[in-house]
């Protein structure tokens, strides 16, 4: 079998290096004698690693299927991305979970590893079977009821510790419904102008501090999906100084839009948590910088268009994200002084860690070869249209800094010279 | 101009521009009811979501006037109620002939809506849309306080007390803009759970108490209508104590200033929020605003339409 070179790469400390892959995995880092592909002037990460995302099937299958997720997730340089168990069924059984897993596999672009709901049916009033998931096939390590917060605190307090266990994680979408009844933007001055419904912020920090005290009390790991607000920010700060074993993620959306996007009432910028103001959103970036903000989730949501074509109260929740998280991400870490390798560890490292797949999150010797390179240099209009099966992407327009150029999953590319490679 | 869909989308110039124009139509209103062939061979679709007689009969008067046809399409009458998309029903009516669409809407921003995608090309005019705006209702009222203080351009120096349940109300939101464009100062009234928080950062101060607001001598007092229906348990106690801290009554009449204007956008709750004697108080200009409806709306109609004044 003969080996793959990539040649005249950047790795994340800044040096030049070459690439030797063999048999899926990294055999060699430095130089290596032979002909290979040239790299020059890309930047190499370990392949990037999504902890919140949206593939909709099974269920939903005219917004998003797990082959054309994988897709995406491919043409955004990810080589892994975690299932959210929003489908339908919900993810809270094993049988669901080992059908994502399998067509993850079947599809063959990324990782695909499901995340198991916390309550049956996201119904939020008894556990799912938590043991049997995470001893299933696809062994579940993370478990969210995403798209609606764990309310009770008795339950909440019950799966951290069922995931304690086995070292997993509970991934909170921190909304207190009772403070959020027919929200539909961000509370405040604008929703008051647009006679909308407001989402207090206190909504999203109340069920933060909650949770970060029950996390101390069981010691168990908590992640909370999509920080939105200053106050947010201010709570985990607060939670990680007491040693709480807390993580965090940003979305993209959160880090570059703000709630002024909602003026023209396009359901395009509908997204639960809202966008919010200017103020959070420049807190959420210096969260991001000093490392109060752990990970990059894209909470990628696709919507069929009917979802979305409608007044802004009918229409769905969420935006797309899978292609366009790493260019955002250039421009709010790398255009303010950061490092590549916190690049790396924002987007593929901490994720791996926290979804607690071995494989992700490495560009060493020996590791699988799971590596995407950027054009840095590239300047890109976002295009509405990307390999998602849904156009609900509130970034068509919008020019970003960066261009996946290649993705490598296992040795094998999934995407080459910015073209998808269709597996054989 | 070729919609209008918020008091935002206007600068100062324009919203007088429109109020010189309604001003003159209005006159011509009183003298005689006369046609005016402007819109003649333009079709008007007063789309119509929610039950409001008044406006759609006021825009229904307004369009013909201008000599336009005039199609009135309400939604529980039709293919909407059987789960028609706003993007099929305004493409449905624009391939009718539609050349101006008038909606009427319970979701906040769904003129908006209309008027932004790539939808139709049709005009769209926003008749009131849940509680966002009613532009032509502000503009009808700024003409009506034009006329009752003698002015020719803007309000500047006019203190306006809006009255009554803020949160839902698309009437003082749209008053608030268009009367700060003008150049007046606008106080808010009304009880703490109904004034929405942050809406001081539209351009008003608020006020909880009816008696403190009146007694900083406002030169209009504008009562909204208020849904007897939400005055009771979440909001209020009951309507009796609603009405009993916030109609415009008796003492509260009294304390409105000899040369101040009470204006009210109609249907009036009688003995509700404002009392029979303040309705029908010579301050009051109800019918004023009824009259000075049509002349705004044929005002608009006209920009949207042809992009000139009349
Ligand atoms: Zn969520």
């Amino acid at each position: 079998m003969t080996s793959l070179i990539l040649k005249n790469l950047t790795l994340p400390n800044g040096s030049g290096a070459d690439i030797e892959i063999e048999k899926g995995r990294i055999t060699k880092i430095g130089s290596v004698s032979g002909s290979g592909i040239d790299c020059a002037g890309l930047q190499a990460l370990p392949g990037f690693v999504d902890a919140h995302t949206h593939l909709r099937e099974p269920g939903f299958e005219a917004s998003e299927t797990i082959l054309s997720g994988s897709r995406s997730a491919a043409a955004g340089g990810y080589t892994a991305v975690m299932a959210m168990a929003n489908t339908s069924p919900v993810t809270d059984t094993a049988e669901v979970a080992d059908f994502i897993l399998d067509a993850g596999v079947r599809a063959g672009f990324v990782e695909v590893k499901p995340i198991g709901s916390v309550t049956k049916g996201l119904q939020g009033a008894e556990l799912s079977d938590i043991q049997g998931l995470s001893e299933s096939r696809s062994k579940v390590r993370m478990f969210s009821d995403d798209g609606v917060c764990v309310f009770d605190e008795d339950l909440m307090r019950q799966a951290l510790v069922a995931v304690k266990a086995f070292n997993g994680v509970i991934a909170q979408h921190a909304q207190d419904p009772t403070m959020t009844v027919g929200a539909q933007m961000n509370a405040g001055a604008l929703a008051a102008e647009l006679g909308m419904a407001g989402w207090p912020a206190e909504a999203e920090e109340s069920i933060i501090k909650r949770d970060a005290e029950l996390a101390e009390q069981t010691g168990s790991r908590l992640h909370i999906c999509h920080l939105t607000t200053a106050g947010a920010v201010e709570v985990v700060r607060w939670a990680k100084a007491r040693g709480i074993n807390i993580t965090a993620e940003v979305t993209p959306h959160h880090l570059l839009l703000t709630e002024e996007l909602v003026r023209g009432y396009d359901s395009v910028y509908k997204v639960n948590p809202p966008l919010r103001r200017l103020e959070d959103t420049l807190a959420l970036r210096e969260a991001l910088l000093d490392g109060t903000i752990d990970v990059l989730g894209t909470d990628h949501a696709p919507h069929s268009r009917e979802k979305k074509e409608c007044e802004w109260q009918n229409a769905a929740f969420g935006m797309v994200g899978l292609e366009h998280a790493a260019s955002v991400l250039q421009e709010v870490l790398i255009q303010s002084g950061a490092s590549w390798e916190r690049f790396a560890n924002v987007l593929s490292v901490k994720p791996a860690q926290i979804a607690g797949l071995e494989h992700q999150g490495q560009l060493s010797v020996g590791s699988i070869a799971n590596i995407a390179l950027i054009d840095p240099t590239a300047k890109r209009v976002i295009e509405r249209q990307t390999n998602s099966k849904s156009v609900n992407n509130p970034f068509a327009g919008i020019t970003l800094p960066g261009r996946i150029v290649h993705t490598i999953f296992k040795g094998r590319f999934t995407l080459k010279n910015t073209q998808i490679q269709e597996q054989q | 101009m070729r919609h209008l869909t918020s008091i935002r989308e206007l600068t100062k110039d324009a919203a007088i521009s429109l109020l010189d124009n309604a001003q003159q139509l209005s006159q011509v209103n009183d003298r005689e009811v006369k046609k005016l062939p402007a819109l003649r061979g333009k079709t008007v679709v007063n789309l119509f979501f929610e039950n409001s007689t008044r406006t759609r009969i006021s825009f229904e008067v307004a369009a013909k006037r201008l000599s336009a046809d005039v199609i009135n399409f309400s939604a529980d009458s039709s293919s909407v109620s059987k789960g028609e998309s706003l993007k099929d029903t305004a493409q449905t009516l624009e391939a009718l002939g539609a050349d101006a669409i008038v909606i009427r809407h319970p979701l906040s921003g769904a003129p908006k809506l209309l008027a932004e995608q790539d939808w139709i090309s049709a005009s769209v005019i926003n008749a009131g849309d849940g509680s966002h705006e009613h532009p032509t209702q502000a503009l009808l009222d700024a003409l009506t306080i034009r006329q009752g203080f003698g002015l020719s351009q803007d309000l500047s120096g006019l203190k306006v007390l809006i009255v009554g349940d803020i949160l839902h109300s698309r009437v003082a939101r749209s008053n608030i803009l268009l009367l700060n464009l003008l150049g007046a100062t606008v106080t808010v009234a009304g009880p703490r759970t109904l004034i929405p928080v942050g809406i001081e950062q539209m351009g008003t101060t608020v006020n909880s108490s009816f008696e403190d607001a009146l007694s900083a001598k406002p030169d209009v007092v504008m009562m909204l209508r208020v849904q007897k229906e939400r005055m009771q348990g979440e909001f209020f106690s009951s309507t009796a104590a609603y009405s009993k801290a916030w109609s415009l009554e008796g003492d509260r009449l009294a304390m409105v200033g000899q040369d101040a204007l009470i204006l009210h956008p109609g249907p009036m709750n009688r003995g509700f929020e404002i009392s029979s004697e303040a309705a029908d108080d010579p301050r009051s200009q109800v019918l004023r605003q009824v009259s000075n409806g049509v002349a705004v709306r044929m005002a608009v109609l006209y920009r949207c339409l042809s992009g000139e004044q009349l």
